[in-house]
């Protein structure tokens, strides 16, 4: 039986050329009333760079805000862990950057897998997070001069991002988190932290369609669990990278709210573009909790390499000769070299790994490492100044390595860095719910099958403060002020489901940590859809996915109860949610019979090993609908390019 | 490097506020030296659920030193008094085999204890709520480079951002006092020429609003500093004291 018939979608791309769409849209919305916008509330879950400058904006405008976390603190949101950089097309350099161009390589990046308003959209608005950011106090870095400084990063040809240090998300995150502040200062703005989202609460208008009108959570330490109503809801709710165990993110980052939404009738888009990043601190085996990234931007200076021979890889990387080193992604793609997009470096890591020619400790078996050289940028630029550059990122890794990278190559190795998929929305970002949007790496973003560096942090902040702030407006003006409250039924029926999901866990009794189950997981994607997957790989893992979710609900064991501070209860209720989500990514990369971005299917491949991309079958967004005990549904939204045609990616 | 370690740590536990807490002992043998110490609280906290019992409550997120959650108190010293580490980013290798690692909550009036090695920091969201913003609003702002920064302001700016606001100086602190904290604050965002016109207003509001939330007074000790993962130095709180005496003299003035 089909729970909810899934919606043809309408992207509702607004009229006109490209390059005038936003100001179309713009004109065409409408607007409420200064006065008229206390009486709505809206909340926001989430307090990174997308839910925070969110949050403070909505506020700003007069709105009732309240805004959600899971931390201690809106400051400590996974964004603060951003090391890079954001990008913007102000063209500083004068190096022939323009809004085309941001426009044009982030829809070659995401080899075209992205929808090209939206596209448009994040390269026009770039420039005025920059202006923003700088205005409310974000220590960019300076030249000389005083103007701001900027770098180049993996995928673009220009210098235009702009940094501070290798805490760009760090200082961009308190900056939305000072606005924020303000807010609450202000009483615009109600803060929430340490309080779990745990499902959505939808309510039928008068033609029995269903409006996000609440959420339902639970207060991390109290254990009290309760529903919140209002007049939209947005879900700033981030990446569901965790789903591999170990990745680069935050332990705490998960995908319940936007798992749960997708329960409740929103449709998920393209699960299976999740992106692994190439500069990461190899794995050490036994015991780990998360792989720690080396930021991207160490590619710039750092030359990547691994021994011609196998033989010489337990050898000191120092006695091996030039003649001996295989520069492997300066060999395969001499135009972009080391500065080569993540998914298609960290494959070709992959690759020499697989052939024995890795380096660093044997984990699994297996040499997973290479090195990452800056001999001769030292002796190019001098020590100093890649200190100046890199300093605290050679101090992080020799922090976690005891190895000094000034003196022996880094060792680096792909890890699970963050996913393109994520709830569909349309331009508006809205959900296929209505009156639910969804911002930042939670949504599907505008990055198609692989993301480019410093894209992110653009994304979250265009959306935050430009984007959503003109978009949801719109939807209230339509729909005006609601009256639901939290007695109303359709509260208490999903306040129901959430305790019987809670006391379900609880009740399991069995005898194995959540984690253990998390670990296995992990281990079952990154090895059948991780980097390279098969249809014969991702039908066992769905196969063995549904096995461990049945273990997981026989033999889960959390000590404690639910109305206390319980880590190993929230930690489960993630796990639960990843069980399922890990089988729709299978699903999904099962689905998509053809090689695009960081989705590299191994029956798709040209000769010599680079992704064949299928644009007549597969040119477009694949948006999955949950029917409850039946199997999902995928519709699809397909994708036209008007502005660039589809070329095949080429970095050689 | 290579070679596994056996340890005992030593953890604070106590089920809630108000309540007595205690001691309480686990070895961990024969384990690798890679583990950073929350990974070898992990695993402590495994071994805690397979026998049905509560495990160790902690904060912690990143895990790579940056979002300031996992501050608590190592062997005495918050974050362990390691260098410029972050209670995360200490790895088993920095210790010796058969040693005993002391883990308590950071212990500071203003933060009341939740659980265990948790407890409420939100004293410090409070702090910046009171003026640690630039009052901008998306749509306002003229091209970035129209205000040139001179690069060692910029840079200045950026250490004292570069506060993760762990709390560690203030359980470091004998008076409990957020000082540091709140010179970190205030010094990022009056050294900025946009954060000039509200700089006296900043000053006064931050430094009233820790008075407020039951933080102690500075008598330069300086033990704050010695904890601080990201350097921060004491030098930052005489460039306080400075703008919050300017600004009150101005105020008084004004009036
Ligand atoms: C190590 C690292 C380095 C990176 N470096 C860069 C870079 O240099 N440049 C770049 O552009 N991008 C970078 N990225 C990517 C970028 O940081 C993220 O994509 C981006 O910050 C995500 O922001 P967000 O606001 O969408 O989500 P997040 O910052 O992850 O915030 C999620 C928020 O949602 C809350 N939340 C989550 N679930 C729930 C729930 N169920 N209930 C209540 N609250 C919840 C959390 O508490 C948090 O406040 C990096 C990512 C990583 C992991
Ligand atoms: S866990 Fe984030 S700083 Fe330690």
């Amino acid at each position: 039986m089909t729970r909810y018939p899934p919606p043809i979608l309408d992207p509702r791309i607004p009229p006109g050329p490209l390059a005038e769409k936003w100001r179309n849209r713009r004109a065409s919305g409408r607007l409420v009333a200064p006065a008229n916008r206390r009486r709505y509330e809206i909340i926001v879950v989430g307090s990174g760079l997308a839910g925070a400058s969110a949050a403070a904006t909505l506020g700003g405008l007069g709105y009732r805000v309240r805004c959600f976390c899971y931390q201690d603190s809106p400051r400590r949101a996974h964004s603060v862990a951003a090391q890079g950089g954001i990008n913007a097309a102000k063209n500083y350099r004068n190096d022939g950057d323009s809004i085309d161009r941001l426009f044009a390589d982030t829809m070659r990046g995401g080899d075209f897998r992205a929808r090209e308003a939206n596209v448009w959209r994040l390269a026009e608005v770039s420039n005025a997070i920059i202006d923003h950011c700088v205005a409310i106090g974000v220590p960019f870095a300076r030249e000389y001069g005083g103007m701001l400084d900027n770098r180049s990063f993996g995928g673009a040809l220009v210098s235009r991002t702009f940094y501070a240090r290798g805490q760009t998300g760090q200082q961009l995150l308190l900056g939305a988190y000072a606005q924020l502040n303000q807010q609450i200062a202000a009483g615009t703005v109600t803060m929430h932290p340490r309080t779990e989202m745990l499902d959505l609460v939808t309510v039928a208008d008068g033609n029995g369609t269903r409006h996000a009108k609440g959420i339902v959570t639970r207060h991390l330490v109290t254990g009290e669990i309760r529903a919140w109503a209002a007049d939209a809801v947005v879900l700033a709710t981030g990446g569901y990278s965790n789903v591999f165990f170990l990745s680069t993110n935050a332990i705490g980052c998960n995908a319940t709210a936007i798992w749960r939404a997708y329960r409740r009738g929103a449709g998920f888009a393209n699960p299976c573009f999740t992106q692994i990043h190439p500069t990461c601190i190899p794995p050490h085996g036994e015991g780990q909790s998360k792989l720690t990234l080396m930021s991207e931007s160490l590619r710039n200076d750092g030359r990547v390499w691994v021994p011609k021979d196998p033989a010489d890889c337990d050898k000191d990387p120092l006695a091996i000769p030039e003649d001996r080193r295989d520069y492997f992604l300066e060999r395969r793609y001499p135009a972009y070299g080391n500065l080569v997009p993540r998914d298609i470096a960290s494959r070709a890591a992959k690759a020499v790994c697989d052939e024995g020619r890795g380096v660093g400790p044997l984990v699994g078996g297996l040499r997973r490492g290479v090195y990452l050289d800056f001999t001769e940028s030292e002796a190019r630029y001098g020590h100093d100044a890649i200190v100046a550059r890199y300093g605290n990122l050679f101090e992080m890794y020799e922090s976690i390595t005891g190895e000094d990278a000034h003196r022996r190559p880094m060792r680096i190795y792909p890890a699970p860095h963050y996913t393109m998929g994520g709830l569909w929305v349309d331009y508006d970002l809205m959900s296929t719910i209505p009156g639910l949007f969804v911002i930042g790496e939670a949504n599907f973003s505008d990055h198609g099958a692989n993301r480019l560096g410093a894209s992110a942090l653009m994304q979250g902040l265009g959306d935050g403060y430009f984007i959503l702030p003109v978009t949801l407006p719109d939807y209230l003006a339509r729909s005006g002020p609601s009256s639901v409250t939290p007695d109303d039924p359709d509260f208490h029926s999903v306040l129901a489901d959430v305790r019987a999901r809670v006391d379900g866990l609880l009740a399991v009794s069995g005898t194995r940590s959540a984690r253990s189950f998390h670990a296995e997981l992990g281990r079952i994607l990154w090895d059948r859809c991780g980097m390279s997957r098969n249809a014969e790989g991702l039908a066992k893992a769905i196969e063995e996915i549904g096995e461990l979710r049945r273990a997981f609900w026989s033999d889960l064991r959390i000590p404690g109860k639910g109305e206390e501070l319980n880590t190993e209860l929230e930690r489960a209720g993630r796990v639960a949610d990843f069980l399922e989500l890990g089988e729709l990514m299978c699903r999904d990369a099962m689905m998509r019979e053809e090689s695009c971005g960081a989705h590299f299917r191994e029956e798709h491949q040209t000769e010599d090993g680079e992704a064949a991309r299928d644009d007549e079958r597969f040119a477009h967004v694949a948006v999955w609908f949950d029917q409850g005990e039946a199997p999902p549904v995928r519709v699809i939204e397909p994708l036209t390019f008007s502005a660039i045609a589809p070329a095949p990616r080429s970095y050689r | 490097m290579s070679a596994p370690i056996s340890l005992t740590l030593r953890v604070w536990r106590q089920d809630g506020p108000g309540v007595k807490g205690r001691f309480e002992d686990h070895r961990l043998n024969s384990v690798s030296r890679h583990l950073s110490l929350l990974e070898a609280l992990d695993l402590v906290n495994e071994r805690l659920v397979a026998g049905g019992k509560r495990p160790i409550a902690f904060d912690h997120d990143c895990r790579e030193g940056i979002c300031g959650a996992c501050a608590m108190t190592v062997n005495g010293v918050p974050h362990g008094g390691l260098g410029r580490l972050t209670v995360c980013q200490i790895h088993l290798h920095r210790f010796s085999d058969g040693d005993r690692i002391v883990l308590e909550p950071l212990r500071a009036r203003p933060f009341a204890l939740i659980r265990d090695l948790v407890v409420d920091r939100s004293p410090l969201d409070a702090i910046q709520q009171a003026g640690g913003f630039i009052s901008v609003r998306p749509g306002q702002a003229p091209d970035a480079n129209v205000v040139p920064i001179a690069r060692d302001i910029a840079e200045t700016a950026l250490d004292l951002a570069s506060c993760i606001g762990c709390g560690a100086c203030v359980a470091a602190c004998p008076n409990g006092s957020a000082m540091l904290f709140t010179a970190a604050k205030v010094g990022h965002l009056n050294l900025l020429p946009q954060g000039a016109p509200e700089a006296d207003r900043r000053a006064l509001a931050m430094v009233q609003a820790m008075d407020h939330a039951g933080f102690g007074a500075c008598s330069n000790h300086g033990e704050c500093a010695a904890v601080c993962p990201k350097g921060i130095g004491v030098s930052a709180i005489a460039r306080l004291t400075r703008a919050y005496t300017g600004a009150a003299r101005r105020q008084l003035l004004s009036l």
